[in-house]
């Protein structure tokens, strides 16, 4: 208890003093998680829409491996990337090992299949009460695509701070990927884990409070920017 | 002028899973006036529109348009049983139909508020569609229907589940939009298909059991199943 108290005081402490080196976690973990979130939605919320109103033979197959790759282990994920960016791996040559640029593939590789299904189940269900008009009215499959997705932005949102969730308090692949290089790729989820190692409980909690604190205020902020039957959309 | 009619069906079957849900149908639709479905539940006749409407592709037999079918679909809309309204407001579901083919957004604005004018929804243009009472949200699929100017509109019994007000208001909508507009509309209401139609099909079991103008039919059925069903008998 006293260490939680200890943590909520020194959180404010850093907040209040607006702190330089915890402002730069903090923009680092928003820079690397929402630039990773911003890829999973170009590639997940199309590929979400595409199965729900797209009919193939092995489409039942694809929606169960999406399923199960929600469940992808961050380590190895972290792993796989690593071995892919070291020096020795196929895109070594990019020299991206130990930099944002590797955690934000690691992220975006973790939650993509985490935002499509999300996104599948929601466009699925408005696929279903919109199909016979959108064929009656003729519109083609990209219309009928990006009519679930604005349709169903709200089921969309949900799948978005979801990856967000998932990617923000995300440590084991970043950690592999990243090295948690002060003042490079230290994020809040591997200084949480460097300070504990340390025994410096109160840090740690201190940015456990606003790694909980960022992500409360991403999810209102977004359900604030996207909310629906707004007047004056036209 | 082009047009997309006559309709033609040549032995056109609808069926499901091996079971024939209706069919072989044979039937030519010719330009001008209300051709109304009736019959019994199940007999048929939700199954006869989205087969003809092309919702639905026929397992034996021909749907013929007399223009290619990319451009006879677009010469054509549909009103559901159930109104389909999309999640956005009652001027975005207007103008939906327009934007899709293209239409600019002020142009398809223009033609939205025009079109809620007609229908009454003038001052609901920025309330959210779904929240609509029944008869609205009827009104607002009509509308939305008709505001491409389709050679053919097919309504699945368009007045299910409203109230006397209701139904009045949209069959004034058919009877307006019959000017201009082929309609097939299915219906139980045998009221209603006595007020709107030119002509009758009488569905059973999934096939056409008797056909004709609407006078001659409603005066004089021909046959037993037809003057049952006008009667108000059970038709097993």
């Amino acid at each position: 208890m006293q260490d939680l108290l200890a943590g909520l005081g020194r959180a404010l402490h850093l907040i209040v003093t607006l702190d330089p080196e915890l402002i730069e976690i903090t923009l680092r973990s928003l820079g690397v998680t929402l630039t990773a979130l911003a890829i999973a939605c170009a590639i997940g919320l199309p590929l979400g829409g595409w199965l729900a109103v797209r009919r193939f033979r092995l489409r039942r197959a694809a929606i169960a491996a999406l399923n199960a790759l929600i469940g992808l282990p961050p380590v190895v994920v972290g792993l796989v990337v690593y071995l892919l960016l070291s020096r020795s791996g196929p895109l070594g040559v990019l020299g991206l090992l130990f930099t944002p640029a590797a955690m934000i593939a690691a992220q975006a590789v973790i939650i993509t299949p985490l935002v499509a299904s999300i996104a599948h189940q929601a466009m699925r269900d408005l696929w279903a009460d919109y199909h016979d008009l959108l064929i009656s009215m003729n519109a083609t499959r990209w219309q009928r695509i990006a009519t679930l997705l604005i349709d169903g932005r709200r089921g969309l949102l949900t799948a978005a701070l979801a990856g967000f969730g998932r990617a923000i308090g995300e440590v084991g692949a970043v950690m592999i990927v990243g090295g948690n290089i002060e003042g490079a790729t230290r994020v809040l989820t591997t200084a949480i884990a460097l300070e504990t190692g340390r025994g410096d409980f109160a840090l740690a909690l201190g940015l456990g409070v606003i790694l909980i604190g960022l992500s409360l205020a991403v999810s209102v902020a977004s359900h604030w920017a996207l909310r629906t039957e707004r007047r004056g959309r036209w | 002028m082009v047009t997309v009619l006559p309709l033609r069906l040549t032995g056109a079957t609808l069926a499901r899973r091996g079971r024939t849900l209706v069919g072989p149908i044979d039937l030519t639709l010719a330009a001008g006036g209300t051709t109304v479905v009736i019959g019994p539940n199940g007999s048929g006749k939700t199954s006869l529109l989205r087969l003809m409407h092309g919702l639905q592709r026929p397992a034996a037999g021909r749907v013929e348009w007399a223009l290619p079918d990319a451009s006879a679909r677009t010469r054509q809309s549909y009103v559901f049983q159930q109104p389909v309204a999309l999640r956005r407001s009652v001027l975005e579901n207007l103008a939906f139909p327009l934007r899709l083919r293209g239409v600019p957004r002020a142009r398809a604005r223009a033609a939205a508020e025009d079109a809620a004018r007609r229908v009454g929804l003038d001052d609901r243009l920025s309330q959210s569609a779904p929240s609509l009472s029944g008869g609205e949200m009827q009104r607002l699929a009509l509308a939305r229907a008709l505001i491409t100017d389709p050679e053919i509109l097919f309504a699945d019994e368009p007045c299910a589940a409203l109230d006397g007000a209701a139904t009045r208001r949209i069959e004034g909508m058919l009877l307006s939009a019959a000017a201009t507009t082929r309609i097939v509309m299915a219906t139980h209401d045998m009221g209603q298909a006595r007020r709107l139609a030119r002509e009758v099909i009488f569905l059973l079991h999934g096939r056409i059991h008797e056909s004709g103008p609407a006078d001659a039919f409603f005066d004089a059925p021909r046959t037993l199943e037809a003057r049952a069903f006008l009667n108000g008998d059970i038709l097993e």
